[in-house]
């Protein structure tokens, strides 16, 4: 079956005052109908920005996609007019932040914001609008939909704001739902309620849904395909019950290795990954990951490995094999 | 580690942050109840856990502790001295042996000083070390410890990376020989890859110098593995406290299971299979706290005594303590 | 599977591999966009140096002199600016008279700046009864209107202090007067950024760390909060001197600023008033002086405001 989304070879490029960061280096994935792509990675590794581009929400300047294609329903977004892509936004691909305080407008009602995304997408009346609101405060779990229509963003906690984006999210029914570290500023346990909800939705509406995050643990309740991130390259990508199985990227092993599980007693030391994540200006040549990585052998530092496949589904970047130690 | 030897004994601690209305005189209209009533024994060289979520007043304790927050009420005696009654510089020669390392590794260290200046503060503030020479040593010898290298000393913070300024507040602490370290949410601004390097630090540091800890955080998986003992707090009080192991194994307060089974694993095929408590609504404001047990209103097990006694605090099995009617 | 364990050993594993940008780098970067503030600089340098390199060509003494004879000379070789009502040589009057306006407009700053930051750092450290009682004081000080204040306080006190001796010249007493009622009356809009600042910036962690570590209040305002609130500090401190050279320049003008014989710009325009027409050297010189001080610092401190804004500094990730 074709996949709904396909990225190919994505790189954009940010011009500052301190020299020009490579956000993306080149990031490619498919997206299935339905089902849900995790993309892990710290700050700075590039994930917000490959999917913010595939929105073609990156201002440029002092961004630029220098190459690359995002083909969605026969079309390649980054080749469409502003116009046509703002009929793709909200309609058919939809996201939610991480802030939702920054995200909805702190003066109007939020049932005015929901109702405007339904008005300006569905094309239709103001009345109808607000039926469909209440349906959808009521379908992501707020109460008292009628009386909450009225209130405020401030007068919202954290969790219940995120609730709101996903309904403005999921207003006009779309193909595809972006995540972008939605619950990363939520406590633990409004973040599983936050995780149900979207499994229940997705469930219902049949939705695709990319999941960004730093956090392994909840990529592993929620996706079913898995992206690892570094400095703006994949360096691994698979099914999420495969990556956390048998990880071959040394970063994924360390990183790993280096979590603690709540579930399990304390019996090591916390594996560790020295070094920081880099900046991204002046990379030095070959794999990104060489400055921290154990496994280090001559070609590391010469040539960056691009994603190769490893196992059926599975495709990793780099140069050994971690499994025996051998180079490939 | 020596359980028998208690160095801080925290008793009925208070405290409440009032609500002002009126521009020109302002009266008192309420308070929030952040820290209300929470007792608590840390033994020397030991970690304490105190985790919870947002508004459950583990920041407010620590705080309160530390006496940076005066206490509305209680007392806290570190090493027999009270230091609840102690002001002024009193009050700062007592508290030299105690000392905080904060979450944002961005905002903790004063962006326009260099970092020899940062962590010589406490040389000069206490007296400990006179004279810059003297002092620029200590420096460097601090920030080998804390796996920095010694000859960044005349560095700005803003050229560090969060890791790097993390340890540099580690440092900061370390420079009047502290024996009690309040770590309030040390890695949570940190990427997760440099969080297990910090955590490591804080144990080596804690083997080499006898340290005892207070690790006030939210992250339980990381509690798990760094603390000897976890306290849970919830809405300012504490609802359950026992040793690492106990609590995560056998929890015995509905709202720590819930948390438990809140936490993300990373592990799919665990994860998946857990048997998850979702609650119901958000945590209720401090100001206005439930009556009753706090947690009456989205406890699944809740019966009508929660909703009109404040539960007592008991020992359910050796070493773990639970507020619960239910228990 | 052998996993490596890359632990970090005890000893300068976090090397710090590029050179960053220091801060003043970064500001005179941002700084030398603005094609103005530059020229500004430059400008105020030769200004500067005109003031006071032009001792090396002239005496006060010969400034002073009168010889009514001479008087009301259009520019000539021996006179390049003209000669003034008693004859007396402009070109060296503006010179030493620049050394008087540059001065009060210095001193008066300085008056201004550490008044300022004074009140604006303890109203905004204490907080509470402290604070308003110092806000109050200032929106108080607000309502007195500066120019007439300085009139009527240099109509009456100017001559009843006795001239001073520094750096080898003469001032007239009223030279303190006006710097003092200046200074005194141009502190508040800079103690209310500064309160401001103050406000924001105690309750930021560095802040609470210090406390921590047991540092106290005096050590903790001016060696903690005061050094990160120095942007609107140094912009009101640069645009204040142009405010105090206009300020003298008005009431000297008006006659009841600096006394003659000590010139400065200012008081050089009084004399010229009856003659604007007939003898416009008597009022070019020293306006134009005036005027491009005055834009050149101006121009200064704009380019100043935009260079040290906190909010595109890097110095925060």
């Amino acid at each position: 079956m074709d996949p709904l989304l396909e990225v190919r070879n994505l790189k954009v490029q940010f011009n500052t005052l301190e020299g020009v960061v490579h956000a993306v280096n080149g990031v490619s994935f498919q997206l299935e109908k339905g089902k849900t792509m995790g993309i892990v990675g710290e700050s700075g590794c590039g994930k917000s920005v490959t999917m913010l581009s595939v929105m073609r929400l990156i201002k440029e300047p002092p961004g630029r996609i220098t190459e690359g294609e995002v083909l969605f329903q026969e079309q390649d977004l980054l080749k469409l007019a502003k116009s046509s892509m703002h009929d793709i936004r909200g309609a058919k691909i939809a996201m939610v932040f991480q802030d939702p305080m920054t995200s909805l407008n702190p003066v109007l009602t939020i049932g005015h914001q929901i109702s405007e995304a339904l008005v300006v997408h569905s094309g239709i009346g103001k009345e109808e609008a607000y039926k469909k609101t209440l349906d959808l405060l009521e379908m992501v779990g707020i109460p008292q939909a009628n009386e909450r229509y009225k209130d405020y963003p401030h007068q919202f906690s954290g969790g219940m704001r995120q609730r709101v984006m996903i309904a403005i999210g999921l207003s006009c029914k779309p193909d595809i739902l972006i995540a972008d570290e939605p619950t990363t500023a939520l406590d633990v346990t409004i973040q599983a309620q936050i995780v149900e909800l979207t499994k229940k939705l997705q469930a219902q509406f049949g939705m695709a849904v990319i999941w960004i995050t730093h956090d392994l643990g909840v990529v592993a309740e929620i996706a079913d395909r898995m992206i690892v991130m570094y400095a703006g390259y994949m360096v691994e990508e698979a099914d999420v019950y495969q990556i956390y199985e048998n990880p071959r990227h040394p970063y994924t092993l360390s990183l790993l290795k280096s979590l603690p599980r709540v579930d399990r007693k304390k019996h090591d030391r916390l594996a560790n990954i020295q070094g920081s994540p880099p900046d991204c200006i002046q990379m030095p040549p070959g794999c990104p990951f060489r400055p921290r990585c154990g496994f280090g052998v001559e070609r590391c530092a010469e040539e960056n490995p691009g994603l190769m496949t490893v196992a059926e589904g599975h495709k990793m970047a780099c140069w050994v094999d971690v499994t025996t130690g051998r180079t490939r | 580690m020596n359980t028998s030897q208690v160095l801080v004994q925290v008793r009925g601690l208070k405290k409440y942050f009032p609500i002002t209305r009126g521009i020109l005189i302002q009266r008192q209209v309420g308070a929030i109840r952040a820290v209300d009533d929470v007792s608590f024994d840390i033994y020397r060289g030991e970690t304490l856990g105190l985790v919870g979520e947002s508004g459950c007043g583990k920041t407010t304790t620590g705080r309160t502790l530390i006496q940076l927050y005066r206490p509305t009420a209680g007392q806290v005696l570190y090493d027999g001295v009270d230091l609840t009654r102690e002001k002024g510089q009193s009050l700062r020669n007592k508290r030299r042996k105690i000392q905080m390392i904060f979450q944002d590794p961005y905002a903790s260290l004063n962006p326009r000083w260099t970092i020899s200046r940062i962590i010589g503060e406490p040389l000069r503030v206490h007296k400990i070390i006179t004279g810059r020479k003297a002092q620029e040593e200590r420096v460097q010898e601090l920030l080998e410890l804390v796996g920095l290298d010694p000859c960044h000393t005349n560095r700005y913070p803003h050229e560090f990376s969060g890791g790097q300024r993390q340890r540099i507040g580690v440092a900061r602490a370390l420079a009047s020989d502290p024996e009690f370290l309040v770590c309030d949410e040390p890695i949570s601004a940190l990427d997760v890859s440099i969080q297990a390097q910090v955590v490591n630090l804080l144990e080596d540091l804690q083997d080499k110098f006898g340290l005892t800890y207070l690790f006030i955080a939210h992250d339980l998986s990381m509690v798990r593995h760094i603390c000897n003992r976890v306290a849970v707090m919830y809405l300012g009080v504490i609802v359950e406290m026992s040793d690492q192991d106990e609590v995560y194994d056998h929890p015995q307060h509905p709202y720590t299971k819930a948390l438990l089974s809140a936490v993300p694993i990373p592990d799919p095929r665990a994860t998946r299979a857990r048997q998850r408590v979702i609650l119901e609504g958000d945590v209720p404001s401090p100001s206005n706290p439930p009556a009753g047990c706090r947690f009456h209103p989205r406890c699944p097990i809740a019966g009508e005594e929660c909703r009109m006694d404040v539960p007592i605090w008991r020992e359910a099995a050796p070493g773990h303590w639970v507020a619960c009617h239910k228990v | 599977m052998a996993f490596p364990t890359t632990d970090i050993p005890p000893v300068a594993i976090a090397r710090i591999e590029k050179n960053q940008l220091t801060f003043f780098q970064l500001v005179w970067l941002r700084y030398k966009r603005h094609k103005m503030a530059v020229a500004g600089i430059f400008s105020l340098i030769l200004l500067v140096l005109y003031a006071i390199v032009g001792t090396a060509f002239t005496t006060e003494a010969y400034s002073n002199v009168t010889d009514t004879s001479i008087r009301l000379r259009p520019p000539s070789y021996e006179h390049p600016f003209g000669t003034d009502t008693v004859g007396r040589d402009i070109l060296s009057r503006t010179i030493y008279g620049g050394q008087i306006s540059l001065m009060i407009g210095l001193i008066a700053m300085a008056v201004e700046v550490v008044v300022g930051v004074l009140i604006g750092a303890i109203a905004g450290y204490y907080g509470g009864i402290i604070d308003s009682l110092l806000m109050r004081f200032t929106e108080a000080m607000f309502n007195i209107p500066q120019i007439p204040l300085l009139l009527v306080l240099g109509k009456l006190l100017a001559d009843k202090v006795p001239p001073l001796n520094l750096f080898g010249r003469e001032f007239s007493g009223s030279v303190i007067i006006i710097i003092a009622v200046i200074g005194l009356t141009s502190w508040m809009g800079l103690a209310r950024i500064v309160r401001a600042n103050f406000l924001s910036l105690k309750e930021q962690e560095f802040v609470t760390a210090a406390h921590c570590l047991g540092t106290r209040n005096g050590p903790i305002i001016f060696g903690h909060i005061l050094p990160n609130t120095m942007a609107p500090i140094i912009v009101s401190a640069t645009l204040g001197v142009a405010n105090a050279i206009i300020s003298e320049a008005y009431v000297s003008f008006l006659g009841v600023g600096v006394r003659p014989p000590t010139a400065t710009w200012g008081n050089m325009l009084n004399g010229a008033f009856q003659y604007i027409e007939s003898a416009p050297w008597l009022w070019i010189f020293p306006g134009l002086l005036i005027v491009l001080t005055v834009l050149s610092i101006n121009f200064i401190g704009d380019g100043l405001r935009d260079a040290l804004d906190p909010h595109s500094l890097v110095g925060s990730e």
